[in-house]
């Protein structure tokens, strides 16, 4: 191919008919509690690694919905499984159970 | 001597205080616009956050005013404040003499086509709330079942270029409401609910909230900005999902836009005629908004429900006993000394 000297970016824009729902439904069944994240990022704030490193399991859960699975295995993928959002869940949500489930479902 | 109270509108305030005024000895006159009472609680079909019918609700209000007088089909043409009695002249061609007139001309909703953007009233697809009530209550369905829905709140509410910055109030409850109940009726749909913030402020709101997000209910963070047509007559819709910061856009096959709530024109009218002062929001202006909303800045005037702002049944029903008894007091100290 000839090179121009320019490239298209890739679209940043979420598309959601292009998302992987049978992974997410899977792990919805297996989760029930994973449809209950209400975005409050209680689990976020209390993250011991998401003071060094970018972690998130509110956002990593909604990367998965939006169908960006590796987008929230960076997210994860420092998590240490310590259990402290587990804690401040206010929807009480089993947090570390969720984590192991979705490092699972998605073999990530 | 009975005194005469003149209910304009016949709406649930109306009806509420009617009866209230109706069992406290009044002569009371309901006066409303359309063929038949109960404003758009008779065009809903079921209610937040019980999923009760409306049906009830408005058959127990119908149960309350047998003996109130009603006027259907009735337009207030003139109103004037005589001495110390308004002198109604109704479109029936009876006039009133009333010791006190109870405004309950609630809320016409937001007319949708406003938003351009959203394309209802351009695409098929595209309905308000108060269409799929109408369908739920008439029992029909989309047909092929859709595969993807989408609710859009606040149309036409926090939204000042379209006129109205308030928020509607019931919005919110009524979208997570029929969101439920959509994915009951269609399970394998993909439903998704667009919103700013969730203001599910009553008992049981949240409740229902959280049912909707068990029931697999998509909650996206984030105004639509537009809808537009796919090659295979879908509508495409976007918005920013908030929460992740990013754009995102999906095809959907229905789209129901949540319209909020605006003062009614036939009440502006009838304040028009005695110049009642409305707030920056168009709705009416209370003596004070906090110790006497049901009180107009005219002797023996009063409110009920949403004609001073956007309100919930409930609220509306216990403005309406409240209108009540502020005018059973006004009569008692204005008449009978």
């Amino acid at each position: 191919m000839i090179d121009f000297g320019f490239s298209v970016n890739p679209s940043s824009r979420i598309n959601l008919d292009a998302a992987d729902g049978e992974k997410f439904h899977r792990l919805a069944a297996l989760e029930p509690d994973a449809l209950k994240c209400m975005a409050c990022g209680s689990c976020s704030a209390s993250c011991s690694a998401a003071a060094f490193e970018d972690t998130s399991l509110r956002r990593a859960l909604l990367s998965l919905q939006n169908g960006l699975s590796d987008d929230a295995a960076k997210l994860l993928s420092h998590c240490m499984l310590c259990g402290k959002c587990t804690m401040v869940c206010p929807r009480g949500i089993n947090t570390r159970h969720l984590i192991l489930s979705i490092l699972k479902i998605y073999s990530l | 001597m009975k005194n005469n109270i003149l209910v304009i509108g016949g709406g649930p305030a109306g009806m509420e205080a009617s009866a209230a005024l109706s069992r406290m000895g009044y002569n009371v006159i309901l006066a409303e616009k359309e063929k038949s009472l109960g404003g758009h609680l008779a065009k809903w079909d079921r209610l937040f956050p019980d999923q009760i019918p409306a049906k009830q609700v408005l058959d127990s209000l119908l149960e309350g005013i047998k003996d109130v007088k009603c006027f259907t089909e009735t337009d207030v043409n003139s109103i004037n404040l005589l001495d110390r009695s308004y002198n109604a002249m109704l479109s029936n061609g009876i006039t009133i003499l009333a010791d006190a007139v109870l405004l309950a001309s609630g809320f016409d909703l937001f007319k949708a086509e406003k938003k351009e953007e959203y394309g209802y009233g351009i695409y098929e697809g595209v309905l308000t709330n108060a269409d799929l009530e109408k369908a739920f209550k008439e029992g029909k369905t989309f047909s092929p079942a859709p595969m993807a829905i989408g609710f859009v709140h606040c149309v036409g509410s926090r939204d000042e270029k379209a006129g109205n910055p308030a928020c509607s109030k019931v919005c919110c409850a009524t979208a997570v409401k029929q969101a439920i109940e959509t994915k009951e009726l269609y399970p394998d749909a993909n439903v998704y609910c667009f919103y700013m913030d969730l203001r599910m402020f009553g008992r049981h709101y949240e409740d229902l909230y959280l049912r909707a997000q068990k029931s697999g209910i998509r909650f996206i963070r984030g105004r639509v900005s537009e809808v537009s047509e796919t090659a295979d007559g879908r509508l495409l819709v976007k918005a920013e999902d908030t929460l992740s910061s990013k754009p995102l856009k999906v095809s959907l096959d229905r789209l129901v836009l949540m319209a909020g709530m605006r003062p009614s024109k036939a009440g502006r009218a009838v304040g028009h005629q005695l110049n009642l002062t409305t707030e920056e929001d168009g709705f009416f202006s209370s003596a004070d908004n906090l110790l006497s909303i049901q009180r107009s800045k005219l002797p023996g005037f009063f409110y009920a429900g949403a004609c001073t702002g956007p309100k919930t049944l409930p609220d509306t029903l216990h403005e309406a006993r409240s209108a009540a008894m502020e005018i059973d007091r006004y009569i008692k100290e204005n008449f009978r000394k």
